[in-house]
């Protein structure tokens, strides 16, 4: 049966459960299946986290594999498999699955069971596309995310609803299909070969493994790796998403309801940058080394511009989507420094992100349920009335923007680390970013919370109730954990990370046989070798 | 010719006789018009299909290629092609039934016309020689003309039929000049001696000014830009399970000619003819697909989005290769499923005529209908070309020609546009889901829920487990690719 396709599918099953079971009026029971559902494939991920072994190396690096043949006639494989980075990323998606499917209880009131299901399928797409190792298979599943998004967002959205959704879904769309043609010319070049473009294939059976490309990438022509490059930078770039493919992103942040933020920021858009890692980096060496100039320069300025203007934000929603853009910048900038220390950053920074920015989406939700505005200039003096609330936000704000010992902090700095072991200038431009970061968080923080309570619309605000104190305190322990003890999170994406850099750079381990000792506490040693 | 060789056109023969049989009916007056005229044309389409699978046995170990000498072939494109058109007439049959019921137009005529058309389809697909091809398709053309016409008493439908009658016959008249043009080069109309003829001819005037109106004759039958106007006009006036049957049978009929006489009769001058077909292809997927966007009226939606439709195909045609070949097959099943699915929902919301046939009268469908709305959103993501529906695997394989076949330009433009038409498509998609207008009016009856499951059916299988299509595909498509010595494709 295969653990990976327990996992992927527990939320189709649910979504279909409650479609056939459960009458539409008995909201409560939707919710709480739902949130059974979310759970059990919780539940089902974790055995993934304790059964995954961080020492495979080779073809023993792709773990819990499940292949089938799926359409014989095109060699198309259900071929599922995961690395480290994968099964950081699953247990990011099905621990985010909980946070938006409880978040959602007081915010979605109508056509509940359609939400939950919708939420549900949006999960099984998601966690596909993780483990897909075989084009048409991640296409699919790709795909598939897209719709569940659409209809989250154009049924339960903001006033604005419709607009975001199509944006986003047309957006998206038109980066995939790119992509779509530069999975066919890997696939050509794998087998028949181009004629009309003078290009001979390689003559093999054609395949759409992953792993297969993984192997040939390298005999790729230069000329080619630059066209096929293009194609999934604009399918990954758009999703991540890179300035100047970003503007779909505030529109479908603002608008889409809590849980749908939070997915998106927490999930989706690590759908870009787990692209460019897993297939983009190690099948197109060459392709990676010409663009990276620009995709380098388009990350700096994504990190300062996306600063820049969320500090001029006055809807503390749009704040945090800005936020966003900065801090993928920063993912994209470690991942693009093409060395090990830059990678895991970039790996680790994914997650962090994930938690940092669903918990912020999440706080902004909460406030929102109360007053139902997010005009920084309609509060002040919040933590007079919520205390609660006020300290989970400077929490989740202080881990945003990197302060020590919370989960920021080890993925900022690791991704600083790997760009300055680079070019000191990245980092230079990336450490404008984070004092950028800490500005528009920290003057966010005083003009809602700090001040005089002087809105009356304010003054009889409640503190978060149990389950949000909840959902908010998981998050929380994540934060400080990955903040204290990132070791075993380095570990997990030790092997994968190194396969990358093997790939881009065959010569990197030789030149520099001592990059840093692995398997030890990051951040300590990490400055260390830095001196 | 001897009686053994009638068994190739048995099913035609049969198929004739009983529309002819059809059309006699009413006036036997009393006692025939108490039958039930659908249930004799469905009686008449399972026993030709039966025909046709007999036959299609009989003639199993006669030699495919050889087949291709002839005027008529009973090979495996054909049987193809054959099988979806009587299926898509069937489902045909069962969409006009409220519309026939309701204007008092005799059924007879209705069906027996409709399996005229049938037989003229029938008789495209199978055909190898251009007589063949043209009789077939005059046949085809004939009878659409008269069935776009057939609201009697409106003025929309007589101008839809006037316009479609006129421009067709003067884009006949321009097929006509072509293939005799091709014929005084070539000395032959059948396609594999045209082939064999052209084989040895370097270049020639007068064979390219017959291709070229070939091209532009066949560009008409399947509406490709810049031959494209009367495809919204048409499908608006005319009837709506007409509309219906121009944009999937008559269409997938028009597919099959296209790619029999490019692949078997034309290969030879692929370097001349492919730009001038990409830059129709390119044109009509442009411009099929932005004209789309703007327009209010569903009918008219749906046919700039099969002007679209048709340059994706095209992409079939134009890369002369296995893939391509494939590709036309597996998407004209893909698309007359899709498609006949929207005009079921189309034809459930028509109220009396031509009321409900704006994008505005979708608005709610998700609350009243939920299963329905379901099926019309697979619909329209199957059009659009998203997994995890058949259209993606129909798109998938045309997209797939083009890369190989070194049009990357063309691929390009083609995935954008299909981005593009999901625009179009989703504006049904947020009427049904995401506004709360005013209550739809509609009547499910029996016959549009059967088409409607079945177009459902057809189109989740083939997106989730599409293998058996593309198997079919492949092995329908295998002699016509031999004789076309295709590039190879290393999936088999």
């Amino acid at each position: 049966m295969g653990i990976l396709n327990i996992v992927t599918y527990i939320p189709l099953i649910g979504a279909v459960l409650i479609l056939l079971f459960l009458p539409k009026e008995n909201g409560k029971a939707i919710r709480y299946t739902a949130t059974f559902v979310a759970v059990a494939d919780f539940i089902a991920s974790l055995y993934l986290w304790f059964n995954f072994d961080p020492k495979g190396t080779g073809d023993g690096m792709w773990q819990f594999r499940f292949i089938h043949s799926w359409i014989p006639s095109l060699n198309v494989k259900y071929d599922f498999g995961i690395d480290g980075i994968s099964l950081l990323l699953i247990l990011l998606t099905t621990f985010m699955g909980i946070i938006a499917v409880v978040s959602s209880f007081a915010a979605i009131d109508h056509r509940q069971k359609e939400y939950y299901i919708l939420l549900l399928l949006l999960q099984t797409g998601m966690i596909g596309t993780f483990c897909a190792l075989d084009f048409f298979l991640f296409y699919v599943f790709w795909e598939i995310m897209l719709v569940p998004m659409y209809f989250i967002i154009g049924i339960w959205g903001g006033p604005r609803k419709l607009y975001a959704a199509i944006k986003f879904f047309l957006y998206t769309l038109s980066g995939s299909v790119v992509m779509l043609l530069s999975i066919l010319a890997l696939y050509f070049f794998n087998s028949d070969g181009i004629p009309f473009l003078n290009i001979k294939g390689l003559g093999n059976a054609a395949t759409f493994s992953v792993l297969q490309y993984h192997k040939i990438g390298h005999l790729i022509p230069p000329t080619l790796q630059f066209w096929i490059f293009l194609g999934f930078f604009l399918g990954f770039a758009i999703k991540v998403p890179m300035f100047p493919f970003h503007t779909w992103l505030p529109d479908a942040h603002v608008e889409a309801p809590t849980a749908g933020s939070i997915i998106l920021a927490a999930v989706l858009l690590k759908m870009g940058t787990y692209g460019f890692v897993r297939f983009a980096l190690p099948i197109l060496p060459d392709g990676t080394k010409q663009w990276l100039p620009w995709v380098v320069a388009l990350s700096i300025i994504g990190i300062i511009y996306g600063a820049l203007v969320s500090l001029v934000q006055k809807d503390m929603k749009k704040l945090v989507a800005y936020s966003s853009v900065s801090h993928l910048g920063f993912v994209m900038l470690g991942m693009f420094a093409l060395n090990p220390m830059g990678l895991k950053g970039s790996v680790i920074q994914m997650i962090n992100h994930g938690i940092s920015t669903g918990a912020l989406f999440l706080l902004v939700g909460i406030i929102y349920e109360r007053r139902h505005t997010r005009m920084i200039a309609e509060y002040g003096g919040l933590a007079k009335v919520m205390p609660v609330y006020a300290t989970l936000f400077l929490i989740a704000a202080l881990s945003s923007m990197g302060l020590p010992a919370l989960n920021g902090f080890v993925g900022e700095f690791t991704i600083l680390l790997g760009a300055a072991n680079r070019s000191i200038v990245w980092a230079s431009f990336a450490s404008v970013g984070i004092v950028l970061g800490a500005a528009y968080l920290l003057w966010l923080y005083q003009r809602v919370f700090w001040g005089p309570l002087d809105n009356p619309a304010n003054k009889s605000l409640l503190d978060v109730n149990k389950r949000e104190l909840g959902l908010l305190l998981s998050l929380v322990v994540l934060m400080v954990w990955i903040g204290i003890k990132p070791g075993i999170f380095f570990d997990i994406i030790e092997e994968p990370v190194n396969y990358v850099v093997r790939k881009v750079d065959p010569t990197y381990f030789a030149k520099q046989p001592l990059v840093y000792p692995p398997a030890t506490p990051v951040a300590v040693t990490a400055v260390e070798t830095s001196r | 010719m001897n009686w053994n060789d009638m068994i190739y056109i048995l099913p035609e023969v049969i198929l004739t006789i009983g529309a002819s049989v059809m059309l006699l009916v009413p006036v036997t007056g009393g006692r025939g018009a108490r039958l039930s005229a659908k249930w004799m044309m469905i009686v008449l389409l399972a026993v030709t299909a039966g025909t046709l699978i007999y036959c299609s046995h009989a003639v199993e170990n006669i030699d495919q290629s050889r087949q291709l000498q002839a005027m008529f072939a009973l090979d495996g494109f054909s049987i193809f092609f054959k099988l979806l058109f009587i299926g898509a007439i069937a489902m045909l049959v069962m969409l006009s039934e409220d519309f026939l019921a309701e204007g008092k137009y005799s059924p007879w005529e209705y069906y027996s016309l409709l399996g005229f058309a049938l037989c003229g389809m029938m008789f495209m697909a199978s055909g190898v020689h251009l007589i063949t091809i043209y009789i077939g398709l005059e046949l085809l053309s004939l009878s659409s003309y008269i069935l776009a016409g057939f609201y009697k008493s409106e003025l929309k439908s007589t101008e839809a039929a006037m316009k479609y009658f006129i421009l067709g016959a003067v884009s006949s008249a321009i097929l006509l000049y072509g293939i005799s043009l091709i014929y005084g080069v070539c000395g032959s109309l059948n396609l594999l001696e045209i082939a064999a003829a052209m084989s040895t001819i370097v270049t020639n005037d007068a064979l390219m000014f017959g291709i070229m109106l070939l091209g532009a004759g066949l560009c008409f039958k399947i509406a490709a830009v810049p031959f494209h106007v009367w495809t919204p006009d048409v499908y608006e006036g005319a009837p709506t399970p007409i509309a219906a049957f121009l944009s999937t049978g008559s269409k997938a009929a028009a597919f099959a000619i296209f790619a029999r006489i490019f692949y078997t009769g034309l290969h030879d001058f692929h370097v001349e003819w492919n730009y001038v077909l990409a830059t129709i292809s390119a044109l009509s997927m442009i411009i099929g697909n932005l004209a789309a966007i703007t327009q209010d009226n569903v009918k008219r939606m749906l046919g700039y989005s099969s002007i679209a439709h048709a340059g994706y195909v095209l992409l079939g045609v134009i890369s002369l290769n296995a893939l391509g070949l494939r590709g036309i097959l597996v998407y004209s099943v893909v698309y007359v499923f899709a498609n006949l699915g929207i005009w079921a929902t189309v034809l459930m919301l028509r109220r009396h005529q031509y009321a409900g046939e704006r994008v505005d009268d979708f608005e709610g469908l998700s609350k009243r209908a939920p299963l329905w709305a379901f099926a019309m959103v697979i619909f329209l993501l199957s059009l659009g070309g998203i997994p995890p529906t058949a259209g993606f695997i129909g798109k998938y394989f045309l997209f797939a020609a083009a890369v190989q076949a070194g049009f990357g330009w063309l691929a390009v433009i083609a995935v954008l546009m299909s981005a593009v038409s999901m625009f179009y498509y989703l504006r049904l998609v947020v009427a049904m889901y995401l506004r709360e207008g005013v209550e739809a009016e509609f009547a499910i009856t029996t016959p549009l829920r059967i088409v409607a499951g079945i177009c459902l059916i057809v189109t989740l299988a083939l997106g989730i487990v599409p293998s058996s299509l593309i198997d079919q595909a492949v092995l329908s498509s295998s002699h016509v690719a031999a004789h076309a010595a295709l590039t190879p494709h290393a999936g088999r």
